[in-house]
């Protein structure tokens, strides 16, 4: 892969923000929106006036479905932003496409400040419906999916299924262990207990691990993240006014998307999956190297996509993940790869995606409070499982 | 067990209702003699539009497998297994699919499994059991 020109190299992140997160929160999932993109927004040392373009991922799906309950369309007009620009929509490389099309869109010249957001009410809608987010759910009726219809007729009714069969597939494959893959679970615990954002803060033993409930094995109950109600924001501005704010900018150093492989949940490489391609495309991007970076954010739906993530973006070799967070010194906040120090989404919440690039800020720029890690440089962030799969490398220099 | 059924289309019909004459057909191209699935018009392989729906043996073996516990509606009670099964025809052919007729415990990765259709109205569901 060679790219001849790097257009993220353009672009900085200089503010953040983030509502309350719960289980449930009593706010309307705009006013969630509202909070986070008007904290963000003062974060970097702007005004409503200065933002002029809004990215986020996956959008508003004209259901109201509280995967996704606020568009931009939504937000520009509540806010009363006048934007250049904006953008939204499922397809694209997983949780972070906003990050990386609101990047476009500075480094096209059609913005300087764009705000990014995410918002996500799944821990309110679960107390009416529990089943909510089933796939049953996305169509009525036969599936008519170009690509659920290959899963649902089979009862393959929750995307931890999937995960599953790449899951027992690694420990086929590499002789990866339960023990292994709790620690994922544990590490993230074990972050939460200093969030006071936390969903679940309580400590987490190895024994109340096995204890969880199986739901689709060898995954359990506690591989999977925690539905919450929350939303994030992300300031993105262009490289030549990013010094202009409060903040030391965080560049976009290098992004990756999961491009080359079909989009499919059994058509892709099933222990590699498409999280592979994002990590050579990001390395592809960057002189830095994997050994460079100090912390990493690493998407955690469910436990394996983390274990996946490791080794896509070459933080261990292929199918050493397992032995990597082994015991969980390696991937504890004062180990070599600090990862989810807020405890990720497993225990911190399911924000899904820019909870992540929040925390890597937060991290960088030494806010984190009492989880806060030793000073460095390099942060990377990783989003998706499966077919879906973005990430992005974040220098503050 | 119910199932949520799929839309059929010109493109997909061969692959779920092939079952009503006892056939698993994977659409397959004359011009790169591949098979390709999922079923579409043109071959993801070589571009071509000399594609059709060819029967297979059948056979495969399962590349990996998990056992649902949880009732994702109010009748999936029971225990159930899903796969990813290999077809014999050609390295990295497969779907997704369920394991039926023993027990969960006993499946296993590489384990030889064979079609064995199920219908719901007008859908002969591929499912696989163990090839004795
Ligand atoms: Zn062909």
């Amino acid at each position: 892969m060679m790219f001849d020109r790097i257009f993220e190299k353009d672009v900085a992140i200089t503010g953040v923000g983030q509502s309350a997160v719960g289980r449930p929160v009593a706010r309307s999932g705009m006013r969630l929106t509202l909070d986070a993109c008007l904290e963000a927004i003062a974060d970097a040392g702007l005004t409503r006036a200065d933002i002029d373009g809004v990215a986020c991922w996956p959008g508003d799906n004209n259901n109201g479905d509280a995967f996704s309950p606020v568009g931009p369309n939504a937000l520009i007009g509540t806010l009363g932003l006048q934007v250049n620009w904006y953008g939204g929509g499922y397809e694209g490389p997983g949780p972070l496409a906003g990050i990386i099309n609101g990047a476009m869109a500075i480094a096209s010249g059609l913005c300087r400040h764009v705000l990014v957001f995410r918002t996500i009410t799944e821990a309110s809608r679960r107390k009416v419906d529990k089943n909510a987010s089933a796939l049953t759910n996305k169509t009525i009726g036969r599936d008519s999916s170009f690509f659920w219809q290959w899963y649902t007729p089979f009862n393959v009714l929750s995307a931890i299924n999937l995960m599953a069969l790449y899951t027992q597939r690694h420990f086929h494959e590499y002789g990866t262990t339960p023990e292994q893959l709790a620690q994922i679970a544990l590490t993230c615990r074990t972050n939460a207990a200093l969030n006071p954002k936390a969903i679940y803060r309580t400590p987490l033993s190895l024994d109340d691990y096995f204890a969880s409930r199986m739901i689709s094995t060898p995954l359990r109950m506690l591989d999977c993240d925690v539905h919450c109600d929350a939303s994030t924001a992300i300031i993105l501005s262009r490289a030549d006014v990013a010094g202009d704010g409060p903040n030391p900018p965080i560049r976009l150093e290098a992004i990756g998307a999961a491009l080359h492989q079909p989009w499919s949940w059994d058509q892709i490489d099933l222990t590699a999956t498409a999280a592979r391609d994002v990590g050579e495309m990001m390395w592809a991007r960057t002189d830095l190297k994997p050994k460079d970076v100090g912390s990493a954010q690493l998407y955690d739906g469910f436990s394996i996509l983390t274990m996946i993530w490791l080794e896509a973006l070459g933080l261990c070799p292929r199918g050493e993940s397992g032995r990597f967070v082994e015991g969980g010194h390696r991937i504890a906040r004062d180990g070599q790869l600090p990862i989810n120090t807020n405890g990720g989404q497993l225990s911190g919440g399911r924000t899904h995606g820019l909870g992540y690039v929040h925390e890597a800020c937060s991290q960088l720029w030494g806010r984190a409070g009492e989880r806060q890690i030793a000073p460095h440089h390099v942060s990377v962030v990783a989003a998706g499982g499966g077919p879906l799969g973005g990430s992005v490398l974040l220098v503050r220099d | 067990m119910t199932r949520k059924l799929p839309l059929l289309t010109e493109d997909n019909s061969p692959f779920w209702q092939g079952g009503a004459q006892g056939r698993l057909l994977i659409h397959h191209c004359a011009d790169c003699t591949r098979f390709f699935h999922p079923p579409a018009p043109i071959c993801p392989h070589c571009g071509s539009f000399e594609v059709a729906p060819r029967a297979v043996s059948g056979e495969g073996k399962v590349l990996s497998y998990t056992i649902n516990h949880q009732a994702w509606r109010p009748d999936l009670t029971e225990p159930y297994v899903v796969a990813i099964v290999e077809l014999a025809e050609q390295a990295g052919l497969r779907f997704v699919t369920n394991i039926v007729g023993l027990p969960a415990e006993a499946v296993h990765i590489d384990m030889p499994v064979r079609v064995r259709f199920e219908q719901h109205e007008d859908v002969w569901l591929p499912l696989f059991e163990k090839d004795a």
